[in-house]
């Protein structure tokens, strides 16, 4: 392999840890049917940092990102945040938790509530940060300034329903919430994988300028592989709830160890090499 | 030059809408898939590349209405075809049509055996069981299905496996064209691969003769088709091998449009991703002039109410708009 090119990816472990886990584990159903869906897993996610965790459906990214956002409960294991073992056992516990961790999820369609304008989306996000007492004109300046950020216009937008909103509109004002909230850690779960992929640019580099602008982490599930090396600092792969592989993104991809990276990798049409379909056997019985 | 399969001729199309409004989603489209070749077509949502596969199948049931234009499937002109009539002479034996979510028109109640009689009864009423299941399970073998997923129902089968099934079904009676619009941008890579690899098989076997796919991924598109065609805002803007659309294309859209593609290899990390700003055009009042010149770095006044000509070259490559080749190439070098 020729010099590999480390352009964008900057080495984070020397940074303060954020979040990490050691052999966190999710087990579904009892008895003869109990499955492990994430099965004891251990990760460091440092401050500032970019991490993509990369699987096939049904590897356990999607229950591990819920374990994360403390919506599902961790089996066994411990998950660390910020240095000090999490505590979401009630729902006041769980609700500070959540002003250092926020998501973004897939479907943009199902992440609003259909009831409320597009302000009071905004305006919640400005009154958790405690910003209730604050003047309305600094409250429409602080949203205006975060709709900017994500190339929107709010004069457009008040008086609003969020389903007047297109799909890659939506996904951005999902971020202008984040950039609002300023959370520790954002959590994106495939944000771009129900829009095109022209739009798809527009978020990736939102999500990067948000990253360099408020230095918070960034954790992002997504299934395609090509986007995690674009964009990530450090690259995860799982599969069937165990991390196969972990490292620099530019390791990861160019010089892969796992069957299964190989696999992902080799998948993925691609332009410049060849795509070989011959890998393919179409008589192999699909799990 | 090979045979003509499907030719379409300054088709338009419209949407209806509940106030009455007019959307023109197709305006204008004209091209030609030759025996062998497969055509594909990108754009983002709303550009109406959908619009154009139900239009081109006669599939005209409200909101969707046909104005004008021509659509000749091997020397048979279906424009104007009353859609029941459709229905029963043309879809399925000359045409095929794979929606997006094909996986989920199975019904959950039945099992596969039994789409497929319902296929081929629909054009031979008197069909015998037996045969039917004789052929079916003689192609599902030739394209790599098992043989028991006959007698499976459609909740057995994984999403890729449910899709695979959906075109072996679709395609039973050897129809002329495919047209699979996204059939796998809901499944992971490597079903997606073997999905593929499926529809590679059906044309090198000769059970369909040419194919028109629709998607959004362009690495997809570049691995699938011989020639691709980009549609902006109910129009087609630029057409080419799928070689020249992805190194070098030349209208400002697609020139964006190829300029966001993302690829796991070696070199892509460092090269910036380009977003196209601003939206489409709302299509209730398309705009005069060039449709993409609101959001066109390059736009000049003019482009903004000149009526655009389609620029045809020499081997079949087109291109919509006022500038030169040299004189956008001028433009994109200084990027």
């Amino acid at each position: 392999m020729s010099e590999i090119k480390t352009q964008n990816a900057k080495d984070f472990t020397d940074a303060p840890l954020c979040l990490s886990g050691r052999g966190v584990t999710k087990a579904f159903g009892i008895g003869e049917k109990r499955k492990l869906a994430v099965d004891h897993v251990d990760f460091d996610f440092h401050e500032g940092e970019f991490v993509s965790i990369v699987g096939e459906s049904g590897s356990g990214k999607t229950t591990l990102s819920k374990m994360l956002l403390g919506l599902l409960n961790v089996t066994e294991g411990q998950i660390l945040f910020r240095g000090k073992p999490r505590d979401i056992s009630s729902g006041r516990k769980k609700r500070e938790y959540w002003k250092g961790i926020q998501a973004i999820f897939q479907d943009p369609f199902s992440s609003y509530n259909v009831f409320h304008k597009i302000d009071s989306v905004l305006l919640d996000c400005i009154n958790m940060r405690g910003g209730k007492h604050l003047p309305k004109e600094k409250k429409i300046e602080m949203m205006t300034e975060a709709c900017s950020f994500v190339n929107l216009k709010f004069a457009e937008l008040t008086n609003k329903y969020p389903f007047e909103l297109s799909g890659g509109q939506m996904q951005r004002l999902m971020i202008a919430r984040i950039f609002l909230l300023r959370p520790n850690i954002l959590l994106a779960d495939e944000p771009t994988s129900m829009i095109d992929a022209c739009s798809r640019a527009t978020i990736l580099d939102m999500l990067l300028k948000l990253r360099d602008e408020t230095g918070m982490t960034v954790i992002f599930i997504t299934h395609d592989i090509g986007l995690a090396y674009y964009i990530s600092d450090s690259v995860y792969i799982m599969e069937h709830g165990k991390f196969v592989e972990a490292g620099a993104p530019d390791k990861v991809m160019l010089t892969p160890e796992a069957p299964y990276t190989k696999r992902l990798i080799s998948d993925v049409p691609k332009i410049h090499e060849p795509w070989d379909l011959s890998t393919v056997d179409l008589l192999q019985q699909e799990a | 030059m090979g045979k003509p399969i499907l030719e379409v001729r300054n088709l338009k199309t419209k949407y209806v809408t509940r106030f009455h409004e007019d959307v023109y989603a197709v305006d204008g489209v004209s091209f030609t898939i030759e025996e062998g070749k497969s055509l594909g077509i990108a754009g983002e949502s709303g550009c109406g590349k959908s619009t154009l596969a139900l239009s081109m199948m006669g599939y005209y049931f409200p909101p969707l209405h046909y104005i004008s234009g021509e659509i000749i499937i091997d020397g048979k002109n279906i424009s104007g075809m009353d859609p029941d009539t459709v229905r029963k002479t043309i879809l399925g034996t000359e045409i095929a049509y794979i929606p997006q979510a094909a996986m989920n028109a199975l019904n959950p109640t039945q099992k596969i055996i039994k789409f497929v009689i319902d296929v081929i009864r629909a054009h031979d009423p008197k069909a015998d069981k037996k045969e039917i299941r004789a052929r079916a399970e003689a192609r599902f073998a030739e394209l790599g299905l098992p043989r028991d997923v006959l007698d499976k129902h459609a909740v057995e089968l994984s999403g890729g496996m449910k899709q695979r099934t959906v075109i072996a079904v679709s395609t039973i009676l050897s129809p002329k064209v495919l047209i699979a619009d996204e059939p796998s941008s809901a499944l992971d890579v490597t079903s997606q691969k073997m999905v593929i690899k499926m529809m590679r098989e059906l044309m090198e076997k000769g059970y369909i003769k040419s194919m028109l796919f629709i998607t959004h991924e362009l690495p997809l598109l570049y691995n699938v088709t011989d020639d691709i065609m980009v549609m902006y805002a109910g129009q087609i803007v630029e057409k080419g091998t799928a070689h020249e659309m992805v190194f070098d294309p030349v209208h400002p859209y697609s020139h964006g449009l190829m300029g966001s593609i993302l690829v796991p290899e070696e070199g892509t990390r460092g090269t910036k991703l380009t977003a196209i700003p601003g939206t489409p055009p709302n299509l209730k009042k398309p705009p005069h002039g060039c449709r993409f010149a609101e959001r066109c770095k390059y736009a000049k006044p003019e482009c903004r109410y000149s009526n655009i000509p389609e620029r045809p070259f020499e081997d079949g490559r087109m291109y919509r708009c006022l500038m030169g080749v040299d004189e956008l190439k001028e433009e994109y070098s200084h990027e």
